[in-house]
């Protein structure tokens, strides 16, 4: 991927993106299905646009799944 | 500590009377502990908090290469901070929790986003000479991990981004993205800052994503979607 490319990927934003809000008030239902084996993305395709791109977000989700497995 | 003062706050937490049973066992086993007679919701109280505690100190341990400057007595301080604040959360909340999920990732969640609102409160403490409004902008191509060979091409798109900065922000806008994208200053941070969450600034950061591809595309930098054309 060259700058033009790296530059446009970070700019594009998705319509489908629910936001933080949203996304954190059903991560934890997100982490379970995630965790279970099930295709959480398809049941929340909004949080899995937003967990893609939101730096933050993305740090907690890994946080939770990582309690998840270690407890 | 699960003592003194966190066990008179939790104390002064009524729990609800009555939660529907469609949970799953180990879920049921903490619900009927945390509103159970005074007795088994001291011992349900101690249980959470120690494993509220014990998450904490790890995600905080986890996210050390994000936040050096956070290490012996404060991270442990923060981790006790995050576990109360938690658990008061936890218990003031219990009678929203409806099954969706284990308890115990219910439960971790209030944990978790504790850290981070914390650790976005602390980054102050570590840096309090950190300006929001610096515009280094030459720092633009670093952040998107530009090949040094692309001198040419990173100091035109550098400018045009400025440009559409220039042209297409509002001043909150400008302020956000410059602190967050050039500076670098995380996210929850700028929001403890700005007295908001982090929901807010996202959306402010995710409208001034669009209006700088908008201004670049006009301008033909990056071409027109398929989906954004009329």
């Amino acid at each position: 991927m060259n700058a033009r490319e790296r530059l446009e990927s970070f700019l594009t934003t998705d319509p489908a993106d629910v936001g933080c809000e949203e996304a954190m008030e059903v991560l934890h239902v997100y982490v379970d299905l995630f965790v279970g084996g099930h295709d959480a993305a398809r049941t929340y395709p909004g949080v899995a646009a937003h967990l893609a791109v939101c730096g933050p977000c993305g740090t907690d989700f890994d946080g939770l799944l990582a309690a998840v497995i270690q407890q | 500590m699960w003592t003194g003062r966190l066990r008179a706050r939790v104390a002064s937490v009524k729990p609800p009377e009555k939660l529907e049973s469609t949970f799953d066992p180990v879920s049921a086993e903490w619900i009927a502990a945390l509103t159970g007679t005074a007795a088994e919701r001291e011992q349900g109280q101690a249980r959470l908090h120690a494993m509220l505690l014990q998450i904490a100190r790890r995600e905080l341990r986890r996210r050390a290469a994000t936040t050096p400057w956070l290490a012996g007595v404060e991270l442990e301080d923060l981790a006790h901070q995050a576990a109360a604040d938690a658990m008061l959360a936890i218990l003031g909340k219990l009678a929203s929790f409806r099954g969706e999920s284990r308890f115990t990732t219910w439960a971790y969640r209030f944990v978790i986003l504790e850290v981070s609102a914390k650790l976005g409160r602390h980054y102050w403490r570590a840096h309090p000479h950190v300006s929001l409004e610096a515009e280094s902008w030459e720092k633009l191509p670093d952040r998107f991990a530009v090949d040094p060979g692309e001198h040419a091409e990173r100091a035109e798109l550098a400018q045009a981004v400025r440009r559409a900065v220039d042209h297409t922000l509002t001043a909150h806008q400008r302020l956000l993205f410059t602190a967050i994208v050039l500076e670098q200053t995380p996210l929850d941070a700028v929001a403890h800052r700005f007295g908001t969450n982090r929901n807010a600034i996202y959306k402010t950061i995710f409208d001034a994503r669009r209006r700088i591809r908008a201004y670049l595309v006009a301008n033909g930098y990056f071409e027109q979607e398929e989906a954004d054309r009329p």
